[in-house]
């Protein structure tokens, strides 16, 4: 399988830069002074480590693993490599800025949001999203996204991470893409 | 009792969960970072997650025991599985019914996991190998045998308060001649690289293969408890006193209890495990068993994390492709 370098460090910091605008002014608009954060493990909780940071908000970073909320579990099992997910602060009634590397499906966020209402019931949940990509199953958009890149059916962009952070293109361009 | 039953399927995922036996080191450890995972699940408001939703898990118990099945049950609720408890000793075979004839009336309820108990060693592989294609079995301790999710939850006990268990030096203590739980402990210990495991016991409770597990042997409370990291008093099972295995329970704590003043031969930071159900001022002293040093409490609890694990990963498929 092919795999190419598609971004570098420098340049997804500076879209991180830009999602911390973006999001901040969703914020403003949305008058929401004191949010609280969590990424998704994995390399959702990367870019949110640095959206923590921009934004300085004050509740202490959450993980997400949510390998115990797949709606794939009886096909594929169990993860091995599951994490236990960390909310150390009061998710009831707080204004929650979910953060996650690429919606594809939006599967991961529909279990992220499951496990989410398991902590208790925010009063809302924004999605932030570093990647955007085609391929969706379930009704479910970011509210801010970095960007969108052009990627055939049969191409796959993985986040690696986390120092420094690169994207990656896996798998070949379909023929209708490449033509 | 090694059987043809594979515990795991073709690409090594826990397919049954019957003996310590056979497992490598890093399965065993998958299954305590697993039990961490949930561990985590008291601190949220929905105790629960979705896992096992839909599937069914059939407790079956040829031999009572309220703490096993309860955790058992109580972990296959947490994962929201479906549970029917079988008490077997006061229903069909009381009756007459053969072991195998239960299992297929049973089997036809669709039960997706059988979790045995039962008094005869060999039970539960038994089980495993009669069970309809795709049924996991959990071995909740077969006779003699083997209690393979009791002595993970030691495992994750031991790990959650020393870390790394390759210095630790380990101490059993009591009637390991009669005790499955001492066996797969000693399986688990050895199999985890621990630097010594000791067993202490007089030689009435002592198997006469003892030496061959791997594992220090000494008849003196005193001088086996010199430096340990983990003590794991046993039960002294009062039963077995009929066979004059023992002159006394009280000569038997004399010798083999465990006291505030012993415990001092121990690391300074010893932690003091017990499987229960505990006889005070028999196998140990009451200040002892709520004493500091003591875990036997957080035992219990990290016996349902364990559990959980066991069956969350015997549940998960036996093939497939990779997450997107």
């Amino acid at each position: 399988m092919s795999k190419r370098i598609f971004m570098q460090q420098d340049a997804i910091l500076n879209i991180i830069q830009g999602m911390a605008r973006l999001t901040r002014r969703h914020l403003q608009e949305r008058n929401i002074p004191d949010p609280a954060m969590i990424g998704i493990h994995t390399g959702g909780v990367w870019i949110a480590q640095r959206l923590h940071q921009l934004l300085d908000i004050e509740p202490p970073l959450g993980q997400l693993d949510i390998s115990f909320y797949r709606d794939d579990f009886t096909r594929i099992g169990m993860n091995p490599q599951v994490k236990p997910s960390q909310i150390s602060f009061e998710v009831e009634d707080r204004h929650i800025i979910l953060v996650d590397d690429v919606i594809q499906s939006g599967r991961t966020i529909r279990a992220a949001m499951n496990e989410i209402f398991d902590f208790g019931r925010p009063a809302s949940i924004t999605l932030v999203s570093l990647i955007e990509r085609s391929g969706r199953e379930l009704p479910i958009q970011p509210d801010i996204m970095g960007l969108e890149p052009p990627l055939g059916d049969k191409e796959h962009i993985r986040l690696l991470g986390p120092d420094p952070l690169v994207l990656e293109i896996s798998g070949r361009r379909d023929e209708r893409e490449a033509s | 009792m090694n059987s043809q039953i594979r515990q795991t399927d073709s690409q090594g995922r826990l397919r049954h969960f019957l003996s310590i036996e056979g497992f490598r080191r890093e399965q065993l450890e998958q299954i305590l970072d697993t039990a961490e995972s949930f561990a985590m699940l008291p601190g949220r408001q929905v105790k629960k997650v979705p896992l096992l939703r839909g599937k069914i898990i059939t407790n079956l118990f040829f031999e009572n025991s309220t703490r096993t099945r309860t955790t058992f049950e109580l972990a296959a609720k947490l994962l929201s599985a479906d549970v029917i408890n079988f008490n077997v000793n006061v229903s069909a075979t009381a009756k007459g019914e053969t072991l195998l004839d239960t299992l297929r009336n049973i089997e036809a309820m669709h039960s997706d996991m059988f979790v045995v108990r039962h008094q005869a060693s060999g039970a539960a592989h038994f089980i495993a190998r009669h069970a309809a294609p795709g049924v996991s079995v959990i071995n909740a301790g077969d006779g003699r045998h083997a209690h393979p999710t009791q002595a993970m939850l030691d495992m994750f006990t031991i790990r959650r308060h020393k870390g790394d268990f390759t210095p630790l030096r380990v101490a059993i203590v009591g009637d390991i001649q009669h005790s499955r739980v001492a066996r797969s402990q000693i399986m688990a210990l050895n199999t985890l690289g621990v630097s010594e495991v000791r067993v202490i016991a007089p030689r009435t409770l002592l198997p006469a293969e003892a030496r061959t597990l791997g594992v220090h042997v000494y008849h003196n409370l005193e001088q086996g408890l010199e430096d340990v990291d983990v003590i794991i008093m046993l039960r002294l099972q009062k039963e077995r006193m009929e066979h004059a295995l023992l002159p006394s329970e009280h000569e038997y704590f004399q010798l083999y209890g465990l006291t505030t003043e012993r415990l001092r031969r121990a690391g300074p930071d010893a932690i003091v495990m017990h499987p229960g159900p505990i006889n005070r001022g028999v196998e140990i002293a009451s200040e002892v068993a709520d004493g500091p040093q003591s875990v036997i409490l957080q035992q219990v609890s990290y016996g349902i994390a364990v559990r959980m694990a066991v069956m969350s990963m015997a549940l998960g498929a036996t093939a497939g492709e990779a997450p997107s």
